[in-house]
């Protein structure tokens, strides 16, 4: 299936949806999720209720808007100018004016003994399982990993029932307090009103603080934490793990967008290097909802054919890049967190590859090359952010397709692509 | 390497590698150097397909005599280098290509390779999940599959344990009489192999090897689709076309349960970027002989450039060009297979010894025109 | 009132609500386990985005299916590697 559309806009998070709202008023826009609804990992929901006022005020804007959403669609490919999508009803190629890339950012999982048993998690994982209608009522649940989202998602869970039976930051407490002093409002004013409802409810928060491994028994499992010397044998249901963000720059590296430091390069227009391609959010460096709203909204006026330059809210953007530095300093991995993965643990989950195998690479191609790590279905995903972590190497990019497509739809992308190129 | 080396091999892929192996078995001091990493340049593109393939007298005697060799060594290859003897059919999809079938059968066995005509029931029942309606095929059960990257990693582990030495992050700049000119200085050496694939005319430029493009996917796991590598008749004559572009179904069972699905052959230059026309055509082809890989999915797609010949044939042994200086380079699409024989074509030469199989053929002074226009 | 939803997984009738994932109803009855590894070693959801492909199962003889991705709808068939 072939088809035309003004504005693509790929990712229906903040970034994404501010974006297709901006052009929508003077452009055909299109935007594609690889979830069902819209509000990427941040908004995302069951019912509108459940979100804050800003959510729903944009969601209701996109509601309002004329962009057309289709959930559930894989993006196999950007080039410029056309998109190859697949999904569980069928697949096309759009051709499409402008492409807004809005793909967000995934967890960082860093691995330790036990990591790939069933009933341990991500902390965004379970968040979104959660978000998805999973009841968690009744269950024991350890936190554990890095950032600011371990406090909220603790207190999702205490909402939803389940017992919290600690949370274990890695980061120590003067960091926290030191970020927390900062002025970021919003992103933190979340965290600090989950840290009090915890406190109140005497969950544990500690500090400085992180799981060594874990095992099960009896259909539970057993966490280790770790602390100054000392180990804790925990019993849960559910360990929830996860040590900040990634963004996801997998298409953009497809398109051939400049990809530096991991994030892609924009301009103050969120322009990439590739003409025709914006990208705007998580994808361009992690600094929190706010920022991708405002990174959206310029997208989304670039999109429309409007010089964005008067509307840049540029001294909000200072502000918010303020905030990536402080997460990334205040929640640094700490050096004990890399040598948890003993000889055993899996590192590539999609094809079983130990971190005794790695051991003897020279970088992430070679080691891709010689074990198969980040050859799986994943491409890489989760282990070459833990391998960058463990070894220092750089991800190797994603081949084509971005995300498994059937050989039925890679013929009908093919022979699209050409028909186009073709000049037909 | 506290000794100035015997020889010098430039390029770790499979044909350097195995190269090393046979040159420091056979006594010599070795030491093989890498612009890259081992295995990743032309190697690590490849499909580790090993075939016995007859375009020409030579190129039969070459792929024939290395499969043996390798299955000499199978039980000692490590299960990283997932060596399968799956066996090749080559499918017949026509009256008139049965009758090719028939008489490549004719030539196998007259050489001592085997090989079992299959009819279209046979065909059938070996590959269910092949078309219906295709006239039958010829299985050639000794040809096998492995996964060459773990493959060179061995071959060059054998020569470290027989004395070679291997320096990666070297570029050879300059070739010497007495040596080679490297981004680490100097090194001195009795003679120098350059074994680097696609990119040996950099340091000879005299010789005519040109890339050759090719793509190939690979799936998700779905164990039992195909049995053996499955290649059409029609291939050959994609093999063989020198100017036009060209797809053939060609589909190999991983030991993974994946399936990897090529082939195709451009001339292109360097350009390693996708062809979306090429790779289209290829995907059709496969679908239309195996209507059940519609539904897999396709977890990757890559290209690799082939170090191609105008006969057909490699060049193995010490150039008219350069004195002291040999070269073991464009296996095209048989470097893999052929890795093992011209090693120790390039072992027994260097050495004085006799060439277990005549290396004429392969001589680098040859004119190298291609056969003859027949293959068209 | 929506129509009660029912799915069945690995040929169990579970309930589901109108909204939730496949693989929220799964984890929802303690299901930790959805699929093997290539080794054969038991796996789950890790990344609930569509990210680890640990979640895949065959849904209506549709394999590698992310169960994260994939809302429920009655009578769907889901089968698990577990």
């Amino acid at each position: 299936m072939r088809e035309r559309a003004d504005v693509v806009v790929i990712g229906a998070g903040p970034a994404g949806i501010a974006a297709a709202c901006g052009a929508a008023p003077v452009r055909r826009v299109v935007m594609l999720d690889g979830a069902p609804g819209t509000g990427g990992q941040i908004w995302r929901h069951r019912t509108r209720a459940t979100l804050g006022r800003t959510a729903r005020r944009w969601l209701a804007r996109l509601d309002r808007s004329g962009v057309e959403f289709r959930g559930g669609v894989s993006v196999t490919e950007v080039g410029r100018g056309r998109i190859g999508w697949t999904s569980r009803r069928g697949h096309g190629v759009i051709d499409a004016e402008t492409i807004v890339l809005a793909t967000g950012a995934r967890e960082h999982y860093l691995p330790f003994p036990g990591w790939t048993l069933p009933g341990v998690m991500g902390v965004g994982g379970l968040q979104a399982f959660i978000k998805n209608g999973m009841s968690v009522s009744g269950l024991r649940i350890v936190l554990a990993g890095s950032g600011p989202l371990l406090l909220p998602v603790a207190a999702a869970c205490v909402e939803a029932g389940a017992e919290v039976v600690c949370i274990v930051e890695q980061a120590p407490a003067r960091q926290l307090v030191r970020f927390g002093a900062g002025l970021w409002r919003h992103p933190w004013k979340i965290v600090e009103a989950a840290r009090y409802r915890l406190q109140s409810l005497n969950v544990p928060l500690y500090t400085g603080s992180w799981v060594q491994q874990v095992t099960s028994s009896a259909g539970q499992l057993v966490v280790e934490r770790a602390a100054s010397g000392d180990v804790e044998r925990i019993r849960c249901d559910i360990l929830a793990a996860g040590f900040g963000l990634v963004p996801n720059t997998e298409l953009a590296q497809l398109a051939g967008c400049a990809v530096e430091d991991g994030r892609v390069r924009v301009n103050e227009r969120q322009e990439t290097s590739v003409p025709g391609i914006l990208a705007a959010g998580e994808t361009t460096g992690i600094a929190g909802a706010d920022a991708a709203l405002v990174e959206g909204r310029i997208a989304g006026s670039m999109a429309a054919g409007r010089a964005a330059s008067e509307e840049l809210p540029l001294a909000r953007r200072a502000g918010q890049q303020q905030f990536a530095a402080a997460l990334q300093r205040d929640f640094a991995l700490r050096r004990e967190l890399l040598s948890l993965a003993s000889p055993e643990t899996i590192i590539c989950r999609c094809e079983d590859v130990r971190r005794s195998a790695l051991d003897a690479s020279w970088d992430a191609r070679h080691a891709k090359l010689m074990t198969r790590a980040g050859m799986g279905p994943c491409q890489g995903r989760v282990c070459a952010p833990a391998m960058a972590a463990l070894f220092g190497w750089d991800f190797p990019a994603v081949r084509l397709p971005a995300l498994p497509a059937s050989v039925a739809a890679l013929c009908d992308h093919c022979a699209t692509i050409t028909h186009v190129e073709a000049g037909a | 390497m506290s000794r100035q080396p015997d020889l010098i091999i430039v390029g770790a892929g499979v044909v350097g590698a195995a190269c090393a192996m046979y040159a420091a078995e056979a006594g010599l001091r070795v030491l093989v150097l890498e612009r890259g990493r081992p295995a990743g340049g032309v190697t690590s593109a490849g499909m580790g397909h090993i075939v016995a393939m007859d375009d020409s007298p030579a190129q039969l005697a070459l792929t024939s005599y290395s499969r043996g060799l390798l299955a000499r060594l199978a039980t000692e290859l490590p299960p990283a280098v997932e060596y399968e003897s799956c066996g090749t059919i080559w499918v017949a999809a026509t009256p008139d290509e049965v009758a090719a079938a028939r008489a490549k059968c004719a030539l196998y066995h007259e050489h001592g390779v085997g090989a079992e005509l299959l009819d279209a029931a046979s065909l059938r029942s070996a590959e269910p999940h092949l078309r219906q309606g295709l006239a039958g095929g010829l299985l050639v059960p000794d040809d096998a599959v492995l996964y060459q990257p773990a493959f060179t990693r061995w071959l060059l582990d054998r020569a470290q344990q027989a004395g070679a030495t291997l320096q990666s992050g070297v570029t050879v700049r300059v070739l010497s009489r007495y040596g080679v000119q490297t981004s680490a200085g100097p090194i001195a050496s009795g003679a120098t192999l350059i074994a680097t694939g696609t990119d040996t005319c950099e340091l000879l430029p005299g010789l005519p090897i040109i890339p050759r493009k090719g793509h190939l996917a690979v799936t998700a796991r779905v164990p039992g689709m195909a049995r053996h590598q499955l290649v059409e008749l029609g291939y050959l004559q994609s093999a063989h076309a020198m100017t036009a572009s060209s797809v053939a179904f060609n589909v190999q069972p991983r030991r993974t349960g994946q399936l990897l699905i090529g082939s195709s052959r451009e001339l292109v230059g360097p350009d390693r970027s996708i062809n979306h026309d090429i790779l289209g055509q290829m995907l059709t082809r496969a679908v239309s002989f195996m209507p059940a890989i519609a539904g897999v999915d396709v977890l990757r797609v890559w290209t690799g450039l082939r170090p191609a010949t105008p006969d057909g044939l490699p060049f193995i042994g010490r150039t008219a060009e350069r004195d002291g200086v040999w070269v073991a380079a464009g296996h095209e699409g048989l470097g893999i297979t052929t890795s093992l024989g011209t090693g120790a074509i390039a072992a027994a030469l260097l050495t004085g010894a006799d060439p277990p199989i005549d290396a004429a053929p392969f001589s680098p002074d040859r004119s190298a025109e291609p056969a003859g226009a027949s293959h068209g | 009132m929506a129509e009660p939803i029912v799915i069945l997984v690995d040929g169990v009738p579970y309930e589901a609500e109108p909204g939730q994932t496949v693989a929220a109803v799964l984890l929802s009855q303690r299901r930790w386990q959805f699929g093997c590894s290539p080794a054969g070693r038991p796996r789950g959801p890790l990344c609930g985005m569509g990210t680890c492909f640990e979640c895949a199962v065959a849904i209506d003889g549709i394999p590698n299916v992310r169960a994260c991705l994939e809302p429920v709808r009655n009578g769907m068939q889901v089968v698990t590697g577990a």
